[in-house]
């Protein structure tokens, strides 16, 4: 790992729906974090975050989330990117019907 | 209320094609995200945490039943079937797709409505008195003014740039139940014997540097009224900082200029302007004002409301709570509270909205009115019909009586929805609500207002017991302020210390009002009465009496 990079999962939104979207190892794009490909390479994590922005067409924002390892893949660590995974907190609208909670 | 002419709907079908078409571009990939962002904030269309979001102005809060109608169908059709009633009169949808976007909003323009200045650095929806038209207090009827400022500022091509949003507020009450001091500009209508005028009220407003406004002209005559608030825009125009977004309001310029300074500026430019009006802004008012004529109210007994009254306690309760005083001594001003416990601050489904549609198409006159406080009024019901609206109320969840009681609380939607916030506000809402249902009516008066990050948009800085949430190293925290008030008596709250927890916030507001119910004077002593006669210091003590979890922010 380098040396002043933590691990991060890359993630964006998606430009037609809007919701959270992150990518994963097979190089393709899931809803749900725990699919997301957890970055401990510092170089590896800004390709794939120039190949994200290299593609307006298909996302808005991309950017890299600080994460951990957890026991179903990554987890956030921040409760800004834990609501983002899961969804508001009032309706089970965004990710909750999707079971990605 | 005001009717959209065809000039009016041709702007808005060509608006939205322009929209259609820059929409297309996007997905096209012809635009980038940076070219199209700016294009559809013009459109009100933000890109928030979770998806899109369609912000819908309600000019001066006001709309018919057909509009409210539209709502309701957008809300199924496009969106999850419900709608947020914000603090600045707009409702916002929250899960749109990018696509149909412009099918909304052609949607919205059949029945004359619009998400043009929604968002940007321009003049954002005028806001009023929710009670306008129709309240017992009332100098004015504020909308015929509200309506041409709307028309004079939309697509302005002078101020669709400006160095920051400027929001607008105004009232024809002495009663202030629209914050005008927390506005760019504040408008309080006055009479000067028989001439009818404004207090005008400059540099207000909450966020990041929050300022009561300052009055800069006691009386602005009415036919002085636009080109002195344009040449208040134009200065603001000139000389508003633009060097950085945090210091661009034009409460910073008046904290900077002084503000005999700015209202020296203003004059000057006032002097060039007023020459250049012709008085077609008069005429259009004339209009206006006949626009917005008040109905014809009917001549009815009203025993049944004094019998319904008289012997239905949960009714007594809604006409004790929700009701205020009419113009016309048989007709009363309804509340629709969107607080239901553990509800949603503002949010109201689609069938809820068309059951008050359909009430106001009934029973009054036509006409809802959506307040800053996020709840729905109708503002003109007869009060032989009361009983019915309140079953019919009950029937669909909306007869909560709580309008001005602690689970009144305005909130912004925070982390749950917005990609600026730093905390929920929510849930705190929701649990206030919920943990204080059994003591509300003994509490009395009572203003809780909670923002989600410092852009205060739940107006925590006027609330009796305003709550800030924060990010505090990576956890939910949350500020108290004391002693707010958003109303003719405003005040801006002071924090009390450090913040709390998460799970913290509920009980420090049960330390804060058992602290109240012991000191109070007695049950007609309000919460913000109490504050004033005894100052902060035995609420800050019943807060932090525990030690608590509180922090050292």
């Amino acid at each position: 790992m380098s040396r002043d990079f933590a691990p991060s999962v890359l993630t964006a939104n998606d430009l037609f729906e809007g919701d959270v979207v992150y990518f994963t190892a097979t190089g393709d794009w899931s809803r749900q974090h725990t699919d997301a490909l957890l970055f401990t390479d510092q170089q590896e994590a800004a390709e794939a975050l120039a190949a994200a922005q290299a593609q307006p067409e298909r996302f808005v924002g991309p950017y890299l989330a600080l994460a951990h390892s957890g026991l179903n893949g990554p987890e956030p660590a921040h409760f800004r990117e834990a609501f983002r995974a899961r969804g508001p907190s009032n309706y089970r609208h965004g990710k909750q019907p999707m079971g990605m909670c | 209320m005001y009717t959209y002419s065809e000039f009016d709907h041709d702007f808005l079908k060509t608006r939205n094609a322009q929209f259609r078409a820059q929409v297309e571009r996007r997905i096209s990939g012809a635009l980038t995200e940076d070219e199209f962002k700016p294009l559809r904030l013009m459109n009100g269309l933000y890109l928030q945490l979770h998806a899109y979001m369609l912000r819908v102005a309600i000019p001066y809060g006001t709309l018919n039943s057909a509009q409210m109608r539209q709502l309701a169908d957008i809300s199924e059709r496009w969106d999850k079937g419900y709608g947020h009633f914000t603090t600045r009169q707009n409702i916002q949808f929250n899960w749109p797709r990018l696509r149909d976007v412009p099918d909304m909003l052609d949607a919205l323009a059949e029945v004359g409505m619009h998400a043009i200045q929604t968002s940007g650095n321009c003049v954002r929806n005028v806001t009023a008195d929710h009670f306008a038209g129709a309240s017992a207090d009332e100098i004015a009827d504020p909308r015929p003014v509200a309506e041409l400022l709307r028309q004079w500022s939309t697509d302005h091509p002078e101020f669709q740039f400006l160095p920051r949003k400027f929001k607008i507020a105004i009232t024809g009450s002495p009663n202030d139940r629209a914050v005008t001091r927390a506005h760019d500009i504040g408008l309080r209508m006055v009479r000067q014997g028989d001439a009818q005028g404004f207090e005008v009220i400059v540099g207000g407003g909450l966020g990041r540097t929050p300022v009561i406004g300052k009055v800069i002209s006691d009386f602005v005559p009415e036919q002085d009224l636009l080109p002195y608030i344009e040449a208040i825009l134009s200065t603001y125009n000139s000389f508003g900082r633009r060097d950085n977004k945090y210091k661009a309001r034009i409460k910073i310029m008046v904290n900077e200029l002084g503000l005999d300074e700015v209202r020296a500026r203003v004059d000057r430019r006032f002097a060039t302007l007023r020459a250049e009006w012709s008085g077609a802004d008069r005429a259009i008012l004339r209009d206006l004002r006949e626009s917005f004529a008040p109905p014809a109210f009917r001549t009815a007994p009203t025993e049944g409301y004094d019998v319904a009254y008289r012997h239905d306690p949960v009714f007594r309760s809604f006409a004790d709570t929700n009701l205020a005083a009419h113009r016309h001594p048989d007709y009363a001003i309804v509340t629709i509270s969107l607080k239901a416990h553990g509800a949603t601050p503002g949010d109201a489904t689609a069938e809820q909205m068309r059951l008050m549609a359909d009430l106001a198409a009934q029973y009054g006159h036509d006409e809802l009115r959506i307040s800053h406080e996020q709840n729905v009024i109708l503002p003109h019901v007869h009060k032989s019909d009361l009983p019915h609206i309140h079953a019919a109320l009950q029937s669909a969840g909306l007869a909560t009586a709580n309008i001005g009681l602690i689970s009144d609380i305005i909130a912004c939607p925070g982390m749950d929805y917005c990609a600026l916030a730093t905390a929920r506000s929510i849930p705190v809402a929701q649990e206030i609500a919920q943990a204080f249902r059994a003591r509300e009516l003994d509490i009395g008066a009572m203003k809780i207002k909670i923002s989600g990050c410092i852009n205060a948009c739940g107006h925590h800085h006027v609330g009796h017991i305003g709550i800030l949430g924060l990010d505090r190293a990576g956890v939910e925290n949350y500020q108290i302020t004391l002693g707010g008030d958003g109303t003719e008596t405003a005040a801006l709250g002071e924090r009390a210390g450090p913040g709390f927890a998460y799970d913290q916030i509920v009980p420090a507001i049960d330390r804060l009002i058992c602290a109240y119910l012991d000191l109070r004077v007695d049950a007609q002593e309000s919460f913000i009465a109490a504050f004033r006669r005894l100052g902060p210091k035995p609420f800050k003590d019943a807060l932090y009496q525990t030690g608590g979890r509180a922090d050292a922010a």
